[in-house]
């Protein structure tokens, strides 16, 4: 579930790029002060075994198809919370760069979405709570589990959140909500097994290096409170933004309910469905992204653009740029582009 | 299993681009940088249903393709492998919104159409040029970069230091999958318990190789801090390089280009 570039806007890729920064800042700073000099080959050896670790497959029970760990926890409960974000974060990032899962700019969204959750939010919140000091085999089951569902659920929120605000995706906030975390809880429990069972490994053979981050608590007890109030003015101003669309989905969710019923295909629903997401444009025209509506090429040409009558504003915004001048002009341009390249390729091959 | 060995072989293979010396590779890898983010928030804030607007920031990537002599056919294919999220998020918007916003002859286009090509033209956009990015300049000199550009030290350290341990622990990990594989008859011992052993003993090998570099490190003289030694000169080039860009970028974001050209060139059918 790495978001793409294509489907945020700048608006919210660049807010939560500035989130993690400030989190990435944080955890570098609290790591230096904090730590003894052995966690830092320890953080980048781990965060080479969570990457080596993604790449063997297992067989995921009952379904007979296979799956990889996500590690994000497995990493929170050897390493504790800062470390582990940040070896997340380093792994995500090589993950965008050689392998196009993700983009630059939504690195932010995945790092919130995949590392911040299990890291500062599951881990010390519920596993540490469940399994406590003195962990034995059920607890670290269940603390695993309870941990990973609470994580992939907050990260699916997330995707869906920030795909939905970024406004590219016609999907509607309900119906992508009902679609993502019920499958994300199945990954949830079988992402908590696995953490389970390799954790409990660790315990049996080398109960120590548990006890390593289990006895640090100086380092939480300080660290967790400055993150709960990064957590709450993220919140307020996620919220903030929400409020903006309140009002515009009063009845989201009775719609969702009377589309996934499914008896009337396109038809029916179409006039309320664009109703809907005419009001939501408007709201969301506030964001940046789309409200660049400054642009010379947004009116003219009014003969090739037959915007259908009785839609409103919101909806007229599929332009110019749209029409048979822009579908030659950009075809021309793009042969251009080629052309350009096969010939600096050229020049480069001669010299 | 042949996952295992194609990613390891796909990260050599880009690292392997990245030790050319085209005049793209010289470049400081800062302005490449720099100037990759200007694209990238262009393309985004861009409108939905935009289609012709896109096409001209073709160019940036294909200049760097061009001049950094990277295979096209191999980074397309990793554009091709990274798409299903994209495209399964994009798909839906054709059903939810069947608007017909304009018609070529009889055939009416609807408003989701364009805005899902436009989602899948961004991706390939923005995908080709990060691929770009790093077959060009390499993992260890946007390292460097970054640190330069105000990323703390302790994450720079924590991504080289990943990045120099990924081809050590990837392979160990393909030869255990590999024996797992070959021992295993209809499918048993492939679930969750052989793996979780699996894994967990990786991960106590891992540990203790963390030890022995611990070792080493501090009889090498290691304190906690890592210094690094950066060779980064910007010179005329490299300011050329971003200013022309971003200029480019932000008068490409700025003015419909197609659009002007296709309506000069049906100006002139008239």
């Amino acid at each position: 579930m790495h978001m793409a570039d294509a489907l945020i806007s700048p608006a919210v890729g660049g807010a939560m790029l500035a989130a993690t920064a400030g989190m990435v800042l944080h955890g570098a700073k609290k790591l230096k002060e904090d730590m003894d000099d052995r966690v830092v080959p320890l953080m980048g050896v781990l965060g080479a075994f969570i990457f080596a670790a993604q790449m063997i497959n297992f067989t995921i029970p009952a379904t007979g198809s296979s799956g990889h760990i996500g590690g994000g926890m497995i990493l929170a409960v050897l390493l504790g919370s800062n470390a582990a974000f940040l070896v997340m974060a380093s792994v995500l990032t090589i993950q965008t760069l050689f392998f196009a899962d993700g983009g630059l700019l939504a690195l932010g969204c995945n790092i919130i979405n995949l590392a911040f959750f299990s890291c500062f939010m599951a881990y010390p919140l519920i596993y540490k709570k469940i399994a406590g000091k003195d962990p034995n085999r059920n607890r670290i089951l269940i603390g695993s589990i309870a941990a990973s569902i609470a994580s992939l659920q907050m990260g699916a929120f997330g995707v869906v959140l920030e795909t939905w605000l970024s406004g590219v995706s016609e999907i509607p906030f309900t119906s992508f909500l009902l679609l993502m975390q019920p499958i994300h809880l199945a990954i949830g429990i079988v992402e908590g097994l696995v953490t389970a069972a390799v954790v409990t490994f660790v315990w049996k053979a080398r109960p120590e290096i548990l006890e390593l981050t289990g006895s640090s608590a100086s380092i939480r007890s300080t660290s967790m409170k400055k993150v709960l109030v990064g957590f709450a003015v993220f919140a307020a101003v996620i919220g903030g933004t929400l409020s903006w669309f309140a009002s515009a989905n009063p009845d989201g969710l009775e719609w969702s309910i009377y589309r996934a019923a499914g008896k009337e295909e396109l038809k029916a629903p179409e006039t309320r469905l664009h109703a809907l997401f005419a009001k939501i444009q408007e709201k969301a025209a506030f964001l940046p992204g789309y409200s660049f509506k400054g642009n010379d090429s947004v009116k003219s040409d009014g003969k090739e653009v037959r915007v259908e009558s009785g839609k409103d504003e919101a909806w007229g915004s599929v332009n110019a740029g749209t029409s048979l001048s822009g579908l030659i002009g950009g075809a021309t341009t793009l042969l251009l582009a080629f052309f350009i390249g096969w010939f600096l390729r050229k020049l480069q091959n001669r010299s | 299993m042949s996952t295992i060995s194609s990613s390891l072989f796909d990260v050599n293979h880009l690292d392997a681009l990245s030790n050319q010396t085209t005049c793209i590779h010289r470049l400081d890898p800062r302005v490449k940088l720099l100037a990759t983010v200007v694209f990238i928030v262009s393309i985004m804030s861009l409108d939905r249903y935009q289609i012709s607007a896109l096409m001209p920031f073709a160019i940036y990537p294909i200049f760097l393709i061009a001049l950094g002599n990277l295979p096209f056919k191999y980074l397309l294919r990793k554009v091709l492998l990274a798409a299903p999220f994209a495209f399964l998020i994009g798909i839906w918007n054709p059903f939810l919104d069947s608007n017909v916003s304009f018609h070529i002859g009889p055939v009416g286009i609807s408003g989701g159409w364009l805005s899902f090509a436009s989602i899948m033209i961004r991706f390939a956009l923005t995908v080709f040029t990060v691929l770009a990015l790093i077959a060009t300049t390499g993992f260890n000199a946007v390292c460097m970069a970054l640190e330069r550009l105000g990323v703390p030290r302790g994450f720079v350290v924590q991504l080289l230091f990943l990045y120099r341990y990924i081809f050590v622990l990837t392979e160990e990990a393909g030869r255990m999958a590999r024996a797992r594989s070959l021992r295993s008859f209809d499918g048993k011992g492939m679930g969750i318990r052989v793996f979780g052993s699996m894994i967990g003993n990786l991960l106590l090998r891992t540990l203790d190789r963390a030890q022995r570099i611990h070792i080493a490190m501090l009889s090498r003289g290691f304190d906690g801090e890592i210094r690094l030694a950066y060779p980064l000169k910007v010179n005329r080039r490299d300011i050329l390089f971003l200013s022309g860009w971003t200029a480019l970028f932000i008068l490409l974001r700025l003015f419909n280009l197609p659009y002007l050209l296709g309506d000069m060139f049906s100006g002139l059918a008239k």
